[in-house]
């Protein structure tokens, strides 16, 4: 038999029996729309902590200053006073896999602006590392390399700040009080929004390094360095390189530990986005349980199709059809059953991941490879739980056959 | 090798000169479990083409199990089964379907066709199956049904038809692949006695047109329309003669009354469908 006539008969078949048809495809809509929904979650999940990742800049590596161990006494993190602005030039100049670098320092000052103040962390960097953290500006620009050669009073404000002094009125040009000094205000950066621990990252304005070490803190060193590598797979590289260069520059010898730490935040982002896909898998799964469940569904209705069509199997086998032609037939009932299901449970999945979007807010992800997957895994649960039906039928003996009742 | 090539030349092609069906010393066993039922006991019977069998015998003759057997539906314990020639004992199951499906039509008492589907689509079925194309399909099964004289009730669903027109539908079926054999198992058990004349007399003009039929009833009156009786008792042949004296259906149904002067169906029957068959039979069984 030809394919287009199997599946007319196919059809024929089922909609004999329309509400039946319908409840058995109900499992395989429900488990398809469950897993095209719980993907969709879990993917708009993921893409949430990515943008998150990719809000931190672009294939960023951190250094900041490490511990040192004094007579037995570890002093932690961020002690030592070893990471100076040299560190950042020769990052710059000797690892080729860096395309730009940053120093970071940081303390926390009064603001204040006509009659209002505001206590916020300053940091004291250079103009690279807006490009380097890929922030844009709201209003105004960034400091610039002279601003940080001839320790300018200028100051980037966060938005946070910006609205504590400011309100509503534009800051660029302003000029506010810094503990006792007097700095222009030059830009104010977009709104970030929370980090992924829920910090503010708009309460924080910065300053040229130079400005922060010479006339705030009175400090040479540097807390941490932000350095961007080319791509994603050369952070890696760059890592160890500027690993083996600050040891080399900050004269440890082997065997000693390293005063700084080297962190890259692909390596944060994989992690972030392995803990994601594990929770997409885990709803997948859930999802898939009921699939199956709904594949039972088929196999059971077949196995009762079967039983009440003996007659029919009788007859066709008698006037020639061989065991291929029954199994055919009847594994293709259970196949437009499951892949109409599948089709069905697509659409259902679809407009209920569109309703959790808009209801609940949550950012929802329809990937196109759950639909395919959707539909081919139904495919293949037609095919599965029809077999055994399938094949019942087709080795049924034609006299038995035609005699039941 | 070489007899494999055979065989399914036999199939194709069929075997000129050759016994239709050759049955030489023929038993079957059925083991239910702790009692053994010896269905046939030693079986011969040879029909040429063209011959017009009639099997008689009572329930548990052996002579279902035997038609069963003819009908390729069963195989036999021991002894030869030679179907044109061909040992269908040797055949595997998808040269047994291939064979049910060109060489034998099955009419059965129960008419067995497939109930809400049309006419025409039953009559379709073995088409399908023998892998004709569609238009091929559809003309086939045109053709038979209006040779039965069912040709204004194609598109009629089995509840529509009355028992001696499902049955015509049913013989079309078994028509339309053009059988070498026409294999029926009670077919007017279920039908009164002017149908069953009417089926006969379409039975007697198919046969004359050279279609071999075999026949199982256990009517006397009804066998008598065949040109050949076998008894069967206790798994064995116990008689088998020629008819002497048969009568011809066409002319007894004129002696019975219409059952129902209302009934315009069989009406129809006398004047369409008794004519047509002779033609139409005469030029497929040309085109075979």
């Amino acid at each position: 038999m030809d394919f287009i006539a199997i599946l007319r008969i196919a059809v024929q078949a089922l909609t004999r029996n329309k509400m039946r048809s319908l409840l058995t495809m109900l499992g395989i809509i429900i488990g398809v729309g469950a897993v095209i929904a719980t993907v969709g979650v879990g993917q708009g999940a993921q893409q949430q902590v990515q943008d998150q990742i990719a809000a931190m800049g672009t294939n960023v590596i951190f250094i900041s200053s490490g511990t040192v161990n004094r007579g037995g006494v570890r002093v932690g993190s961020g002690a030592t006073k070893t990471l100076i602005n040299e560190d950042v030039q020769a990052i710059l100049r000797e690892v080729p896999t860096i395309s730009a670098a940053a120093p970071g320092a940081g303390t926390s000052a009064q603001l204040v602006f006509d009659n209002q103040n505001w206590n916020t962390r300053v940091t004291g960097t250079e103009p690279q590392y807006f490009q380097i953290r890929d922030w844009n500006f709201a209003g105004g620009a960034d400091f610039t390399g002279d601003d940080v050669t001839h320790s300018a009073n200028v100051v980037v404000l966060g938005a946070t700040v910006k609205q504590n002094l400011f309100g509503g009125s534009d800051p660029v040009g302003q000029t506010i009080r810094l503990g006792n000094l007097p700095f222009q205000v030059v830009g104010v950066l977009q709104a970030k929004g929370q980090s992924g621990i829920g910090q503010d990252q708009d309460d924080m304005v910065y300053v040229p390094i130079t400005t922060l070490q010479k006339k705030i803190t009175g400090q040479d060193w540097l807390q941490y360095i932000i350095a961007s590598a080319s791509s994603q797979p050369a952070s890696y590289a760059a890592q160890d390189q500027i690993t083996s260069q600050l040891r080399d520059r900050h004269r440890i010898r082997q065997g000693q530990d390293d005063d700084f730490s080297v962190r890259n935040l692909a390596d944060v982002a994989e992690l972030a986005d392995q803990s994601s896909k594990i929770m997409t898998l885990l709803l997948a799964s859930i999802a898939g349980v009921s699939l199956i469940v709904g594949g039972i569904g088929i196999m059971n209705i077949m196995l009762v199709s079967v039983t009440e069509r003996t007659r029919e199997i009788g007859i066709r086998i008698a006037i020639g059809a061989t065991e291929s032609d029954v199994l055919r037939q009847f594994l293709s009932e259970s196949v437009v059953l499951s892949v109409a299901g599948g089709i069905v449970g697509i659409l259902f999945g679809v407009v209920s991941s569109i309703t959790i979007t808009k209801v609940l807010g949550w950012h929802i992800l329809i990937s196109s490879i759950a639909v395919v997957a959707a539909v081919v895994f139904s495919m293949a649960v037609g095919v599965f739980f029809g077999y055994y039906p399938a094949r019942k039928a087709a080795r049924l003996d034609p006299i038995e056959a035609l005699r039941f009742e | 090798m070489a007899t494999l090539t055979q065989v399914e030349m036999n199939i194709v092609n069929g075997n000129a000169g050759l016994p239709v069906i050759q049955v030489e010393d023929v038993h079957k066993y059925y083991d239910l479990g702790e009692t053994k039922v010896h269905a046939l006991r030693g079986v011969n019977l040879t029909i040429e083409p063209g011959e017009f069998v009639a099997i008689m015998g009572s329930s548990g003759s052996g002579k279902s199990t035997f038609m069963n057997m003819l009908g390729c539906l069963d195989k036999p314990s021991s002894g030869k089964y030679l179907l044109e020639g061909t040992n269908v004992a040797q055949l595997d199951k998808k040269q047994l379907a291939e064979i049910r499906n060109r060489k034998l039509g099955f009419v059965f008492q129960g008419f067995n066709l497939l109930s809400r589907t049309t006419a025409l689509e039953n009559v379709e079925l073995p088409t399908l199956y023998a892998r004709l194309d569609k238009a091929a399909r559809q003309a086939r099964a045109r053709e038979v049904l209006e040779m039965v004289g069912l040709g204004d009730r194609l598109d009629h669903f089995p509840s529509q038809l009355s028992g001696g027109q499902q049955q015509r539908v049913a013989i079309a079926r078994a028509l339309v692949n053009r059988p070498a054999i026409l294999l029926a198992d009670e077919p007017t058990g279920n039908l009164d006695s002017r149908t069953s004349v009417e089926i006969m007399q379409i039975f007697q003009t198919l046969n004359d047109t050279g279609l071999t039929i075999v026949l199982v009833t256990h009517e006397p009156d009804i066998a008598q329309y065949a040109k050949r009786i076998v008894v069967f008792r206790d798994g064995k042949i116990r008689r088998d003669e020629l008819v002497k004296q048969r009568p011809r259906a066409a002319e007894v149904l004129k002696t019975l009354p219409q059952v129902d002067e209302n009934d315009a169906e069989l009406a129809e029957i006398n004047d369409v469908a008794v004519l047509p068959v002779t033609i139409e039979t005469a030029t497929l069984n040309e085109a075979r």
